[in-house]
This record gives C-alpha cells, structure tokens and sequence, in this order.
C-alpha cells in the first residue's frame, strides 16, 4: 500500500522526516518496500517567463524564444516548436542537465537547425502530468519565476510504498498507519472528524439485504442532484500519487475514503437501477460484466448486490460495468456494507478475481464503522457534486461481538523476550485502540472493533513487544541439552550422506535437477502417478517417476555444450503413488577415459562400469555385497538395454539397484549422444545395518596361507558367470573362500553355443596345510559342482 | 675367454718359496676379477679358481697329502687365498650387476613431462554441502534432522499452521496443487515451505523438542531470483520457558558459525505469518563489496546496509495445540530459511537457476570434494 507524507499528516500532527516515517514503519512491523520524491524527477525544471518570441531563420515550424530563468542573469536563448509559445507566457523550462521524466532523454545545450538552444519549454506529457502535447504548460501569469517547479507543483510529496502483512487490514487505510506510528511515538494522532448529515426522507431505493450470512449489513442511503464532473485537485493528485487513476469526482471519492480509511463503498447510478437494491445470494449461473470490462459466472454460493433487473455488483469485491457512475449520473446510492471475510475470500479465490476491495473486506473491515464511514462519503459528494442527501437505511446489523482477551503482562518478558513495565504496556495498549482493565496481576484487554487479527495473549504481547522495539530482545542462549550426546541424523540421513560422498570420492558431480518433469519425459517411465493441476509450464508438470530423466537432460545440455566425459549423479526422490522413495541415479555417458599416449583410443563406458558404480556404492551404504544377486532387470518398457542390464537383488522382491546401459531408444529421445550407461539405487530397499553396538566380531587373521588353483570349463552359453561361481564356492564351505571368474573365451577350440570360463579358486587351511590328498578332494568336489549347473572341466 | 684362461693358470716356478706363490697367485686372480668386464668372465674366472678343476681348489685337496705340519703352516695361508677370491669374486659381481641395473634403468628413462591419467574427480553438490554444514552448526545446539513428505495435504501444509482456507495468507504462497484428494478428503499439493515438518514432528514427538527440518520445497514463481523448487531449512524448539530472546540467541550463534564471523548482527523486525505469534523477519547486515553481498557488520554502519535473511517468530498457541500439545504448558519458537540463498550469500554464486542446471563446469567450479566433509573440530567450511 502506497501513502504520501502529506497524506499522512491529514491524520497525523507533529515534527518528523519521511525519514522518521521509514524507520519507524520498519521497526514496528511495516516493511517499507520503497520511498519515491516525485520531486527528484522534476530536478532541473524551474518556472520561466518567455520575453521574446521570434521565427526561426531556418525552420518555418519553430520558434526562437528568450527566456527569463529568474536566476538574475540575461535571459537564455531557447527553441521551440510549440504554437502556443509566445511573448509573456509563463511555463516550464528545462534547464541542461535535466532529465525529461516521459523519456528519460538529458537535456544538453546544442544548435537547433543551426540556432543554440539552452534548454526546452516542457509540455504536460514531458513531465508527466498528464496526456496534453498540443503545447507548452502554460502557468499562471502571477507564477513565481526563478522557482523550482517541484515546489511550485507541490509535487514535493514522497510516495511511500508499504508491505501491510495480511493481518493488518486496520493498516489498509492511511489512517490506520497513522494510529500505529502515534503510538509507536511518531506525532499524535488526530482525532476523525466525522460530520453529521442530515438527511431528508427514506432512500429513494429500496435497501434490503436478504442474505444475511454473506452481508450481515447494508447500510446506504441516495443522493439526488449531484453533478458528476472532476474531483478536486488536492484529491486527484493524492490518488494519482499512489498509484490510483483518477476516473470521476464519484468514483474518486470511494476510491479515497477506502485508501484514507480502510473502508470500501460503493457508489451507483440509480438511473441504472430497477426496483430496490438487495444483497442476495447469486442465482446459478448468473452473470455480469464486471468494471474491469471482463464478463464472471456467478454460483449460488456468492453473494452480489442485485435489482429486479439483474446483478450489479459482486458483492464487495467490484461494480459492474452497467450500474457505475457517468458524466451524466445525477442521483446516486451509496453503499456502505459488511461482507462476511470468509465468503468474500472464497467468492475471490473462485473467480480468481482480486481489487482493493476484496483485500480489505477478506481481511475483515471495521464492523463498528460503517455509520461514520456512511456519513464521510456522503459529505465528500456534498461539497464536491452537490445534491440533496436521504435518511440512511441500515438493513441488517454488523457483528458487535467485543472481545476481551485475558492478559498477564509478565508474558511480555516470558514469551516476547523483552520485560516491559506493565504502566508502559498499558500505555501502548491504549495508543492502540485497547481498553485495559485491571484484575488483580492479570488483566482483562477490550479488543477495538477495527483489530479482528487479535486472537489471545501472545497478539498483545507482538503488540507491547513490537512497539517497544525487537532491538530491546537480549539473546539468551538455550541450555545444553543433558546426557550422553546422541547422533542427531537418522540412519536415512546418514545412508544418504555417505553414500553422496563415496558417489563423490568415486568421480562423479552431484546434480540437482527438477523434481517435476513433462509428461513426454515421464512416459518412456510409464508416466508419472502425480501430476499437477497448476504446472507452471507444460515441462514442469509431473512429479519424476525416476532420477533418469532429470539426470538424462543435464547430460544433454552438457553434450550441447561440448562435454565430452559425463559422470553426474543425484540423490533425490522418485514420487510413485504410494509414497517418496529416497534413490540414488548415476549416468555416465560420453568418454571414459580420454585418448592418450599410453592407452590409445578414448574409451566408451560400458555396463561394466555401470555395475562397478554399482556395486561400490551399495557397499559405501552397508549393503551385504556377498550376498547380492545379479538378476535381470525389472523395469518395463524401454527403458534400459534389453540384453545388457539387470538388477542388484537380496531374494526375488528385494530389489535394490538396476544398472547397466540405457536403451538406445530412451536415449535417443533425450537427445543425448550413446551408449549411456546408468544406475538406480534404491535407498529404502536397502536393510538397515543391525544395532549391535560398537564391537566387532572376534577375528584373528589365518596363520596359513592360503592357495589358489584355477579351473577352465566349458559352458553352454545359457550357463552364467554368477550360477557358475555360486555352485563353485557351495562346493565345499568350508576350504573354499573365494572363486573369481578370470577368462572367458569363445572362438576357436570352443564349439557353437559353447563358452570357455576359468574360474580361481581360493581355498583358505585352518589348522594345517592341504594335503595333495586334500586338494585333490576339494578340485573334484569343484569339478562335481560345475557339472551339476552344466560345466564341464576341459582336458 | 681364453686370454682369462692363460693368465688365470697358476704357475708355481721352482725355487719360489710357497708363500710368495700364494700371493703372486692371489695378486693374478684379484686383478683379472677387478678386470673381469661382464659376468660371463667373472663367472671363467670363479670357476678356474674355485671350480672343480680350479687352481685354488687344487691346492685344497693338496692339503689332505701334507703332512701335519706342512698343513699347519700351509693350510691358513690356502683357506685365506680362498676366502679373498670369494669375497673378490662377489663383490666384483655386485659391482657387476649394480653397473647392469644402471645401464638398464638410464634405458628405461622417459619424459617425466608426459601427462598422466587422473582420477576422476567428483564433487557434491553446494545445496547439499550447506545442508551438512547446518547439520553440524545445530547438531552441536542438539538439534536433531527431521524429515518430511514433499507431497502433502492442506491440513499439513495451512491448516495446522493456523492457514485456514479463507485466509488471505494462502494467497501468500504460490501453490502447486494435484487435482487428487487423500482419504480423508483433503487436497494435495507440494509442500510450500517446510513448516508441515514442524507438525508431523510435534504430531509424533514428545517435547522437548529441537529439530532443523532441511528439504525441497515448491513455489509457483520463476523469474532471475525464483525458482518454482527451492531448499529451505525449518528450526523449531518446543520447550518449557523459551521465549524471543532465546531465538535470537539461536539465530545470531547459528549465523556467526555458518559465516565463520563473530561480526554478524541481526535485526529484527516485526512481521506477520499465522503459525507464529509474536513473528519476526530477521535482517542481516552486509556491504557490497566487488558485486558481491559480504555478510557481516552493522546494516546502519557507514558502507553497510540490512538484507532480509529469514522468518521467525514464537510458535502460535492454535499450532500447537492442533498437534495435540497443552500450549499453557510447551511454547517455542520457528524459523525458515532458504538454504540455496545461505550458499548464494557464503560461496558467492548469483543466479539460482544455476543450481538446477547439472552443468559440470558450474558442478566442479562450485562444488565440494568429497571428503571436504564440514565438521565442528575442521571446521565448517570443510
């Protein structure tokens, strides 16, 4: 909300500075968003007098000018091509230097059609003070020369813009800030002046409200004879100051009472009108044509303003454009109501209609005000349109619920931090529009009827504490907690932070992309389960199914960009229907190792590396690695390489990563450059570790070393590395603790359909060494259990 | 070879004493050692004096034909000879072989300039190295990490903050909404602050109560300063006898050692938001300096000036008991703050878009090593 210093002192008597104004606003909880001196803008514009006036020598169009500055030197030589320039004419001068507010050009002394110029006669546009180019501004003759214009125009008035926090709704007036700053200490507030009317003979309209839940109250009376001109320049220029056009004297007067005092009102034509003029429900998709011009069905649940012949304004929120005031309106019915907040806030919300009038009237208006504010706006038509004023029908009653909220002035200091002596808590209290009454310690505090933000104790402590300053807050520091100092991060948490490192360590850039992808980027996933109603664009739409996509796209920009080695990695949530699942993706794509001197060619990265990502990051997260299984991939659709993926299991449902390529289709739709090697660790999937306390199991390193003996077999390519090495190791628990697949070979010597795999066996003595009996048992035990999955020894 | 052969023979001349023969044989064979230019020849030479048919194992087996005393005299003097050639022989082969390994290595020589592979360098990302620093900053406050979902309901997300769906502060907040309802009817949408952590928290906790909640968080805003996702971190301290002091004092040393600075002053203003009675906008001073905002000072101070930071206030009484606890009993306070903004401020990056980008270069420029881990004892600043 916007006020001007001069405004402010309508309500508010004493000596201080906007600057004063600012810091005060500020410190007692209205943030000033800016101040700005239409002054500043008119810098180096003075009242002038032009002496001469002669025909440019070069230029039929122009004028040659001498102008008095009034500064006391010889008068300057000024061109112009105004026709009303002339001998005698008082106006505007810009002077070298200044900068003309229309178009923000700087005025500079140079040669007109070879002619000085030294300055330029300003029009109203120039300045922007209204649309007229047809000339120069033509002052007054008895117009001070020599002054400045900004004096002169009374432009001099600072704007200041304020963020009026929505509870405030009191402060939606001028007036209302004006209270806050007296008792804040800033001048004293004056009292209103509220005039009485006498008003002669009911309404000539029929006032009635019959929706008594949505407009408790429909105060309005008519005035006839009014004359609809221009409203008074002091009032226009305080409208337009803040931000607000003037239109007509009518509609400019509730334009200002509402910014002056909070209260909106609403004034009619009741040549426009039919019949009386009833509050009521809104029919079924009934309609009007709003005054911003734009056309609102209305349902059952709003409330309007309507006559017999139709609805002329959704009630207390805007007019419509058929029932407003014109140049020719002379009888008139002003309305002054109250609207229920809640159904202005929810008829707001459903036709996505905001005006400073509904922001007032949700937030709550003032309900003990409405006589008063009948009565000023009725006194603003008189002296300004004239007419003849009727009784004031009051249909319906506002709320007078008084609330009293029950106060022990110690709370300043227990919960506002800051101990305020209660004589100076019953002071604010007061400055503010409160009536304190004093019960033993405690006390009982009378709520204003323009304070409806007031709830219990701790409003009034904000009060007493916001008024008295935050700056007197001390910090008090919190007391250590007692005992034994417990880890503050939950296992999740810690999963996720030591795996996000050894992600790191393992050279890979955490990347943090959208949680929201398109549709078209969560359909190769199957589509999203959440998708939302009002995406702010159509790539923004749908909660990510997977880490994929995100990951995938950065990969693609990056390419754009002309990286050549891409690792990048997030850890996230994926949004499925049935809950957030924390994930860790890693995408590797473009180079693995860049060429050089000693390897040769740039390497690709494969699958391979895919799973070793993967299986060194479950380890990072404590998974038991031993005991994974390789199984093929679960994901449906296309989205990894049908022969070159598969899954990190504990058992057939516990799933706990996917890796391998992605298929060339998924990438090619993202637009990233193959093959594209990726990994998806579920982190939920993965057990947490069993609390077993800080010890480790005995252990005491073998004395013996252990041996190591390699087997080749031939295999039926169905036969994997992962069944051959399973039933090695089963062989014999006992002797055998490691078997790794080391070769593998198709080609010649190997038959069609046939693989050659070599297979290192770690067999670990305890007590004593093998004997060559012993081994020998163990290899053909090793030889019985390859057969047994189709393995056979080669010769 | 065969010159190594004619001068290693041992020639006893007649009339010599066998003592000068020792010496001069002994005198013969250390110089053709020391002469001996590969192994091959040292190897001739071991084996005509040592070998089977060798000169100094001649004299060896001449020692069982001595009588006692020729063998008392002689043998030391032949067991001498022998040991000298031995110990000549094998350092002649050390020599040998360290003159082999340095002609081998000088041709194993190469232009140590050549690149070599690095290891690939990772990096964390800056939202979430901040996250960790905070974790550690209120972890020695003894603040626990709470968590929550980022698709919520309204009753998680205003309702319980005192956000009734009539209030105008809803209208504060920019939300994304699904068209979907949960089973009880209320409508969900992505969560607008990280506040519904506070009242899952207090829902399922028993005070007292200390957590910082960190997390995503969703805006329907974009422009140069905006982005529709953000992270913001929650403080919340549900306790007896807290009061606006003891926020502040959790603000300020919270501050101070996120920006490792002892000249941070704050300022607060009074403010407005529903789940916070009285409620606060904390301001923190800085001065511009090079284009970058430096954290620290006075705001009023010459060169200084105040920078909105985050929101605060004591938790209002209606919140509290929504989350079934006595107000007239527990009382605490809340704050909320913008976690990519406290890494914009400290690490100096300008524009938040890039934060979503995944663009490796700002990912390396403006990342953390992976064991840059931030701690109490190496500091924050890892």
């Amino acid at each position: 909300m916007k006020i001007t210093l001069d405004w402010l002192r309508e309500h508010l008597d004493g000596d201080f500075t906007v600057e004063d104004v600012v810091a005060t606003l500020n410190r007692i909880g209205h943030e000033v968003e800016g101040v700005e001196n239409p002054a500043d803008k008119l810098e180096g514009f003075r009242v002038a007098r032009v002496l001469t006036a002669e025909k440019h020598p070069q230029a039929d169009k122009l004028q040659v000018l001498t102008v008095d500055t009034g500064d006391g030197g010889a008068p300057l030589t000024v061109v112009c091509g105004a026709p009303n320039a002339r001998a005698g004419l008082v106006g505007v001068l810009g002077l070298p230097g200044a900068v003309v507010p229309a178009n923000g050009m700087e005025l500079k002394v140079a040669a007109v059609r070879g002619v000085q110029s030294n300055g330029m006669m300003c029009s109203s546009r120039e300045l922007e003070l209204g649309d007229d180019h047809d000339g120069i501004i033509e002052l007054p003759e008895d117009a001070p020369v020599g002054t400045s214009f900004a004096d002169y125009s009374g432009a001099g008035d600072p704007v200041i813009d304020i963020s009026i926090t929505p509870n405030r709704q009191d402060c939606m007036g001028v007036r209302g800030i004006a209270r806050d700053l007296a008792a804040a200490g800033l001048g004293t507030l004056k009292p209103l002046d509220v005039p009485t009317i006498i008003g002669e003979g009911a309404p000539a309209t029929e006032i009635r409200t019959d929706d008594p839940e949505g407009c408790p109250a429909f105060y309005g009376r008519t005035i006839s004879g009014v004359t609809n001109g221009i409203a008074p320049e002091w009032m226009r220029r305080r409208l337009e100051a803040v931000g607000q056009r003037s239109i007509s004297a009518l509609v400019d007067i509730s334009n200002y009472v509402m910014l002056d005092l909070g209260r909106p009102s609403h004034i009619y034509d009741r040549a426009k009108l039919t019949g009386p003029l009833v509050a009521r429900r809104a029919k079924a998709d009934e309609t009007l044509t709003a005054l911003n011009g734009k056309d609102y069905t209305l349902t059952d649940t709003m409330t309007v303003i309507a006559d017999d012949s139709g609805v002329h304004d959704i009630a207390g929120i805007m007019g419509g454009e058929h029932s407003g005031c014109s140049e020719a309106t002379s009888d008139v019915l002003v309305e002054v109501a109250y609207f229920t907040p809640e159904r202005i806030a929810l008829t707001g919300q459903a036709l996505a209609l905001t005006s400073d009038a509904r922001s007032r009237f949700e937030r709550g208006v003032d309900p003990a005000f409405l006589d008063d504010a009948t009565a000023i706006v009725t006194a603003h038509v008189l002296a300004i349109c004239g007419g003849t004023p009727s009784a004031v029908t009051r249909a319906g009653t506002p709320p007078a619920e008084v609330k009293m909220v029950d106060y022990d002035p110690t709370l300043s200091a227990t919960l506002g931090g800051i101990a305020i002596a209660p004589e100076r808590q019953q002071e604010i209290l007061t400055a503010l529009g409160f009536t304190v009454i004093e019960q033993g310690g405690r006390w009982q505090v009378q709520v204003p009827s323009w304070r409806r933000d007031i709830d219990g104790a701790p409003d009034l402590v904000e009060e007493v504490t916001r008024i008295t300053g935050f700056d007197a807050i001390a910090s008090v520091a919190l007391p250590r907690t007692d005992g034994v100092a417990k880890p503050t991060a939950t296992p999740e948490q810690m999963l996720e932070r030591r795996m996000r490192r050894a992600a790191a360590a393992a050279g890979f850039h955490e990347a943090v992309t959208w949680s929201f992808i398109s549709d078209r980027d969560a359909a190769p996933f199957g589509g999203g389960d959440w998708s939302l109603a009002n995406p702010i664009s159509e790539d923004l739409k749908v909660m990510r199914p997977s880490l994929l996509p995100g990951l995938l796209a950065a990969a693609q920009r990056n390419q754009n960009r002309g990286a050549a080695s891409i690792r990048l990695f997030e850890i996230g949530r994926r949004y499925l229907a049935d809950a957030e699942h924390p994930t860790l993706a890693v995408l590797m794509a473009g180079e693995k190792r860049a060429r050089g001197w000693q390897a040769g060619k740039a390497a690709a990265f494969d699958a391979f590396d895919a799973k070793a990502a993967a299986l060194a990051l479950l380890d990072a997260a404590g998974a038991p690695a031993d005991r994974l299984q390789v199984m093929e991939a679960v994901s449906e659709g296309q989205i990894w390489h049908p022969g070159q993926s598969a899954t990190l299991r504990l058992g057939p449902k516990a799933v706990l990563a996917e890796y391998g390529a992605l298929h060339p289709l998924l990438t090619r739709h993202f637009d990233v450059d193959g093959p594209v090697m990726a990994v998806q660790i579920f982190l939920d999937a993965i057990p947490a570790k069993r609390a077993s306390g800080p010890a480790r199991a005995a252990f005491t390193p073998p004395t013996l070393q252990s041996v190591r003996r390699d087997f080749a077999f031939l295999a039926p390519t169905s036969l994997t590395a992962a069944e051959l090495v399973r039933a090695i190791r089963g062989a014999d628990k006992a002797a055998i603790v490691d078997a790794r697949l080391f070769d593998r070979f198709t080609g010649q010597g190997v038959p069609e359909g046939h693989v050659s795999l070599a297979v290192e066996v770690e067999l670990q003595p305890v007590e004593k060494s093998f004997t060559d009996a012993e081994l020998k048992a163990i290899a053909d035990k090793v030889v019985v259990a390859a057969a047994k999955v189709g393995a056979v020894l080669r010769g | 070879m065969e010159h190594a052969v004619a001068r290693g023979v041992p020639v006893i001349a007649a009339g010599q004493t066998m003592m000068s023969n020792y010496q001069a044989m002994q005198a013969r064979l250390a110089a053709d050692i020391a002469a001996a230019e590969d192994l091959d020849a040292l190897e001739a030479l071991r084996v005509i004096a040592l070998g089977k048919a060798g000169s100094i194992t001649a004299l060896l087996k001449s020692l069982g034909a001595m009588t006692p005393d020729e063998r008392q005299a002689q043998g030391p003097q032949i067991h001498a000879l022998r040991e000298t050639i031995t110990a000549a022989l094998a350092e002649r082969k050390a020599a040998l072989d360290a003159a082999a390994l340095d002609i081998k290595l000088a041709a194993e020589a190469i232009d140590m300039t050549l690149p070599a592979d690095a290891a690939p360098k990772g990096s964390v990302h800056s939202v979430s190295q901040v996250m960790d620093e905070l974790t550690e900053i209120f972890a020695d406050m003894g603040f626990a990490v709470a968590t929550g979902p980022e698709i919520e309901d309204d009753w998680h997300n205003f309702t319980a903050l005192n956000i009734p769906e009539t209030h105008p502060a809803r209208a504060m907040h920019d939300t994304f909404y699904f068209p979907d309802v949960d089973a009880e009817g209320r409508a969900m949408l992505l969560r607008t602050h990280t506040s519904p952590v506070q009242i899952r928290t207090m829902m399922n906790q028993e005070p007292p109560i200390r957590i910082i909640a960190p997390g995503r968080v969703y805006r329907s805003d974009s422009d140069a300063t905006h982005t529709p996702m953000f992270h913001q971190v929650e403080g919340l301290v549900i306790d007896r006898g807290i009061h606006m002091g003891h926020l502040k004092w959790t603000l300020e040393t919270f501050l101070k050692a996120y920006f490792e600075r002892d000249d941070i002053v704050l300022r607060l203003r009074p403010s407005y938001f529903p789940f916070t009675e009285p409620s606060a906008e904390v301001d923190v001073g800085y001065k511009q300096e090079k284009g970058r905002r430096i954290v620290g000072g006075h705001g009023d101070d010459d060169g200084h000036a105040w920078m909105e930071l985050l929101g605060s206030g004591m938790v209002n009484r209606r919140v509290i008991a929504n989350c079934g606890l006595d107000p007239d009993v527990w009382q605490g306070f809340a704050f909320g703050v913008g976690v990519d903004r406290l890494a914009m401020l400290k690490y100096g990056m300008d524009d938040l878009r890039a934060f979503f980008d995944g663009d490796l270069r700002w990912l390396a420029h403006y990342g953390f090593g992976a064991l840059s881990v931030p701690t109490l004892s190496g500091g924050i600043s890892a």
